[in-house]
């Protein structure tokens, strides 16, 4: 077994399952919260990666792209803040009017939404595949073989370190904080905390803006990681942070967290050892066996409890 | 003055009338208690006051205020607090979490005091603090969801059903607490029962439900010498 060509892929995998598990960590909040799978949320990533690269045309054009950690910052605010906006606007526009309706109402629109926001950015943007210049390049080579050298680059350090402190930031609010209260107070019975004096709509707002911020960071690390973006990548990357989100229990935040890096170590390890071809035949298959087998998944709850 | 005033209030689930004109009023400082079968709208009549599902047509008044067309939270901000069917307590937070839940609409800096206030009440609570909520007892739930209608400082307090499910020996304790809550705290109690007797004792006045109308009312010494209101609620108990 050759060690190197191993701990390369763990680091690839690593990286690949915080992109995922920042993009699930949507679809298990808004499901948590109103019980429907945000099929737009994939888009919402999508989005969030073309206004990192917007902002940085608009910085390059300014002439400011030189000072790097400035361009970075506003690259990440520009685009959490935007895409936050779209977040919260699919939700009123496409689910709050359904609210109460049967749900394969909002499921329905939910579809319709995420085809309709890929299309807008198709039309907007153009359907050609978008290329963003490296920014942040080298790295450090971690260990020497005959025959193969382990990268760690600068920008997986980058991803896996931000996507660890977001994920510890955000854990905290939830666990901790009174916004965090009512959120899972909502999720556990949305009428008694409006008894309480919880504004249930805007606390749902709150949920799909933090799921767009986080899904915003997302995109714009794989469009610094890869170089390339287009319209299209929402739908590949939704998939498979659904799948991940599925996968470490529907409903469960540190599941969204785990599944997440589940399926980036296990799509790493499929592409580095199997057949490249085949990844995404990889996670799909963990989604068939995972809900036949186990729907509540990892860290999920097989019923509810009772009251 | 009465607190809360009801006037005329319709309520429906789709196309059925859950109630069907309901005029009744709760004055400051009152006990007053709603007694009725299963179905007769005592809780849809509880929810109404809180705006889930709303009223629709007649109004409410909560110290003069039209409160039938406000949303739900912006109703309890008022100082209406209930303690619903079902007790609804949060199953997978703690006996902590659901009571800041409670304080929701307070300033934080009540919150220590009122925590001592609600553990002095239900010193049960106190004990199970880190608890799940869900874990707990039926009476110890139902000590928490009154509980955490206290921590949101009440003016009115709405209990819906306080005794169902739950051990006599703690169903009394409760009733007495109620009591206490009225006296020492000086809030105005609306209490929906089955457990008619106890509540008829407890109450300066009730009403009587049947099919969503009130049919009767009066102090509650007179409902319990009501011949009408022993044959049907009392007979067979106590
Ligand atoms: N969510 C609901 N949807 C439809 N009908 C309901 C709903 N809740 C209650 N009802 C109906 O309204 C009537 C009154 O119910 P309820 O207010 O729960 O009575 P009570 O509390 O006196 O037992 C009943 O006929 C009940 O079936
Ligand atoms: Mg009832």
């Amino acid at each position: 077994m050759d060690w190197a060509y191993f701990l390369q892929q763990l680091i690839n995998g690593l990286t690949l399952g915080a992109i995922y598990g920042l993009i699930a960590i949507g679809y298990t909040m808004v499901y948590g919260i109103i019980g429907m799978i945000n099929f737009a949320h994939g888009e919402i990533y999508m989005i969030g990666a073309f206004h990192s690269l917007i902002t940085f045309l608009i910085c390059q054009a300014a002439g400011i792209s030189g000072i790097l950690p400035l361009t970075l910052l506003l690259m990440l605010f520009v685009s959490m803040i935007l895409t936050s906006i779209y977040g919260w606007g699919v939700e009123r526009v496409a689910y709050r009017p359904l609210r109460g309706s049967f749900r394969l109402a909002a499921l329905i629109s939910a579809i319709g939404m995420s085809i309709f926001l890929q299309n807008f950015v198709q039309i907007s943007q153009g359907a050609r595949v978008k290329p963003m210049q490296p920014l942040i390049e080298g790295g450090i080579t971690l260990m020497r073989s005959p025959n193969f050298d382990v990268q760690l680059s600068y920008m997986q350090i980058i991803i896996i370190l931000l996507t660890f402190v977001l994920m510890v930031v955000f854990s905290t609010l939830i666990a901790k904080t009174s916004l965090g209260r009512a959120q899972r107070a909502c999720e556990q019975d949305r009428t008694m905390a409006g008894l309480l004096g919880v504004n249930v709509d805007r606390t749902i707002s709150t949920t799909f803006v933090m799921g767009a911020a986080l899904a915003s960071v997302a995109g714009m690390m794989v469009t610094l990681y890869y170089g390339v973006i287009d319209f299209y990548i929402g739908f590949l990357a939704g998939v498979k942070a659904f799948t991940a989100a599925v996968l470490g229990g529907i409903g469960s935040l540190p599941g969204a967290m785990l599944g997440g890096l589940l399926i980036g170590l296990i799509e790493a390890f499929w592409s580095g050892y199997l057949t490249i071809e085949y990844k995404d035949v990889a996670t799909f298959g963990i989604l068939v066996l995972v809900l036949i087998f186990r729907p509540w998944g990892l860290l999920g709850k097989p019923e509810v409890e009772k009251v | 003055m009465s607190m809360l005033k009801i006037e005329g209030v319709h309520t429906f689930y789709g196309n059925i009338e859950a109630l069907r004109g309901i005029d009744m009023e709760v004055n400051e400082g009152e006990i007053v208690t709603l007694i009725g079968a299963n179905g007769a709208g005592k809780t849809t009549l509880l929810m109404t006051c809180c705006g889930s599902p709303q009223a629709t047509k007649g109004r409410i008044l909560f110290e003069g205020q039209d409160i039938s067309r406000m949303p739900t939270h912006e109703i309890c901000h008022l100082g209406i607090q209930q303690s619903p069917e079902g007790r609804r307590i949060f199953p997978r937070m703690s006996v902590h979490e659901n009571l800041q839940m409670g304080a929701s609409t307070q300033d934080p800096k009540y919150f220590d005091d009122d925590l001592e206030m609600v553990f002095d009440l239900f010193p049960r609570l106190k004990e199970r603090i880190s608890q799940r909520a869900g874990t707990m007892s039926g009476g110890e739930q139902q000590m928490l969801a009154i509980g955490r209608a206290l921590m949101g400082r009440p003016r009115l307090l709405l209990l819906d059903e306080p005794s169902l499910g739950i051990a006599p020996l703690v169903v009394k304790q409760i009733f007495e607490t109620i009591k206490k809550i009225n006296r020492e705290k000086k809030v105005t109690v609306f209490l929906v029962e089955q457990n008619a007797f106890h509540a008829l004792k407890l109450a300066h006045r009730g009403y009587v439900m049947v099919n969503g109308n009130i049919t009767l009312s009066g102090t509650g010494a007179e409902l319990l010498a009501n011949p009408e209101v022993r044959a049907a609620y009392l007979e067979g108990g106590h």
